[in-house]
């Protein structure tokens, strides 16, 4: 009897607590992004037999994207949706399929199943930081890219770093067994690898470390996290391009995202979804990147 | 294989790392354990509490969280920001292999007969002198077997430190694992430097028990 009204005891301890964390969180859910127009009868824009008909026909779209990196792809354990670029450029795909933003369903990818995530038809699309390779286009369809960046480094707001020479000597830290801390190493920094991208802000924001480096685009969510305290600097030393995965048995998707993203560009929904997300971190908008010819079909 | 003999400074230098770790951190956890080991069995009952205390919970934590601790929660508050990674790495490892040192010891001086100590105490030789001159000795003989294994797995605990800040072998295994499609021969390659690693302190440890079994 003791123990049962002990078990009780926890499992009302817990309810609260997780009631009480809710509660906590609930206030600060202000960034929800931009607002979309959906299209109206957006199938009959599309041929019969094409995916996009088939998609805009079920009103609904499964996009992978990434939960764990703020600025790109981001939600918290209260969100219900996940907030970033990538999100807003699925609701930017989305809508031109007539399909609201919370008819879209959201999946979790991180960066070792996006592939076979496409492959096995468990998405339709994934925009989770998803690096244009040759390597890639051998497996899967990649358009765009919607966003160009390249590594970079993110110090505290008051550091002396300024440039790529500046890092000679200094601790920077990264990802273990990233390519990025390899490539810092190799301009003489000490490699600090540590096991997530949030224990490295950790590391630069106490002071441990001189700084932290990858893609610029992950460093500006964090920047954007903590704007009085972080800057990133540097021009980018490589390039990376943000591209859309879709399943090479629908080639057809190419066009459609190339096209429709290329009107989000010009009609500047583009630039308002970089303001609402990246743009957060007081960097400005940059211009919207030249994207690639889609393969022939 | 052609990679790891190409950049064999740095498998080298990740070696040298860890050994370091693994040296640096054995000495530490010995002396701290051997001291807590004899907090635990003294007379004066404060001590013996901490001592019980830090056992308790040393032991049950995760290594993990000590580093964890160590590495990025201490930081946070404005401990250790400035103390070199190296340092931090002995301090986790320390920390935690300590608990299991002084259990080590602890069995060894069990292990005494009562009567040794009742013996060194009538002829008037204090607590320090009985357990130093007398107690200690005989124990140390009887955990040279259990001490090999906490210090064994202490220095393949060590590749934790792999992902916080310390380009030790492990971390150095899955930077060259990440260039190249050759992960078996890499991985195989350094398994075998722990391997050594390892067998030098099994060895230390059967020289011990050699030398000190003819002592008896």
């Amino acid at each position: 009897m003791r123990h049962i009204r002990r078990a009780q005891a926890a499992t009302v301890a817990l309810v609260l607590a997780a009631a009480l964390a809710a509660c906590g969180d609930a206030g600060d859910d202000d960034d929800s992004g931009t607002d979309v127009d959906v299209a109206e009868s957006a199938a009959d824009d599309f041929d019969d037999g094409t995916r996009m008909r088939e998609l805009a026909d079920s009103g609904k779209v499964v996009i992978g994207v990434k939960v764990d990196q703020p600025g790109i792809g981001f939600q918290g354990a209260t969100d219900d949706m996940p907030s970033g670029l990538d999100p807003e450029m699925g609701k930017i795909l989305a809508a031109d399929l007539g399909i609201a933003p919370e008819d879209i369903e959201w999946k979790e990818t991180i960066s070792d199943n996006r592939e076979p995530f496409i492959e096995n038809g468990e998405v339709d699309l994934v925009i989770a930081s998803y690096s244009i390779t040759d390597e890639r286009r051998q497996v899967v369809g990649q358009a765009g890219p919607y966003y160009v960046t390249g590594q970079q480094l993110l110090v505290a707001a008051d550091s002396d770093i300024e440039s790529l020479d500046d890092v000679k000597g200094t601790e920077v830290c990264s990802v273990t067994g990233s390519t990025s801390l390899e490539n810092i190493e190799a301009e003489g920094a000490k490699p600090r690898g540590f096991d997530t991208y949030s224990e490295c802000v950790d590391q630069v924001l106490n002071g441990t470390v001189d700084a932290m480096t990858t893609d610029g685009a992950i460093l500006l969510g964090y920047a954007a996290q903590n704007p009085d305290q972080l800057k990133v600097v540097v021009e980018p030393f490589s390039e990376e391009r943000y591209g859309i995965g879709y399943s090479l048995d629908h080639p057809e998707m190419c066009e459609w995202i190339t096209d429709t993203l290329e009107d989000a560009f010009e009609d500047g929904s583009w630039a308002s979804a970089f303001e609402a997300t990246l743009g957060q971190s007081g960097v400005e908008t940059p211009e919207p990147p030249a994207m690639d010819e889609c393969p022939a079909a | 294989m052609d990679d790891l003999l190409a950049e064999r400074d740095l498998v080298l230098q990740a070696f040298w790392l860890t050994i370091q770790l693994a040296v640096l951190s054995g000495l530490c956890s010995l002396a701290f354990g051997t001291v807590l080991a004899a907090m635990r069995v003294g007379p004066i009952s404060v001590l013996r509490g901490a001592a019980t205390t830090y056992v308790t919970l040393v032991r049950n934590t995760p290594l993990l969280l000590m580093f964890i601790f160590v590495f990025v929660a201490a930081p946070n508050i404005g401990w250790f920001v400035g103390t070199p990674f190296l340092v931090k790495g002995v301090i986790a490892v320390s920390v935690y292999t300590s608990a299991f040192v002084c259990e080590a010891v602890r069995s060894g001086v069990n292990a005494v007969p009562l009567g040794q100590a009742e013996a060194a105490r009538a002829i008037g030789l204090t607590f320090g002198q009985t357990m130093t001159s007398v107690v200690l000795p005989q124990a140390f003989r009887a955990v040279v077997p259990p001490m090999a294994s906490v210090l064994i797995a202490m220095t393949k605990n060590t590749s934790i430190a792999a992902v916080f800040g310390l380009a030790e072998l492990t971390f150095r295994m899955r930077y060259f694992a990440n260039n190249s499609a050759d992960d078996t021969t890499i991985f195989l390659t350094f398994a075998l430097l722990y391997v050594v690693l390892v067998e030098l302190i099994s060895a230390g440890a059967i020289g011990l028990e050699r030398r000190w079994r003819a002592a008896r």
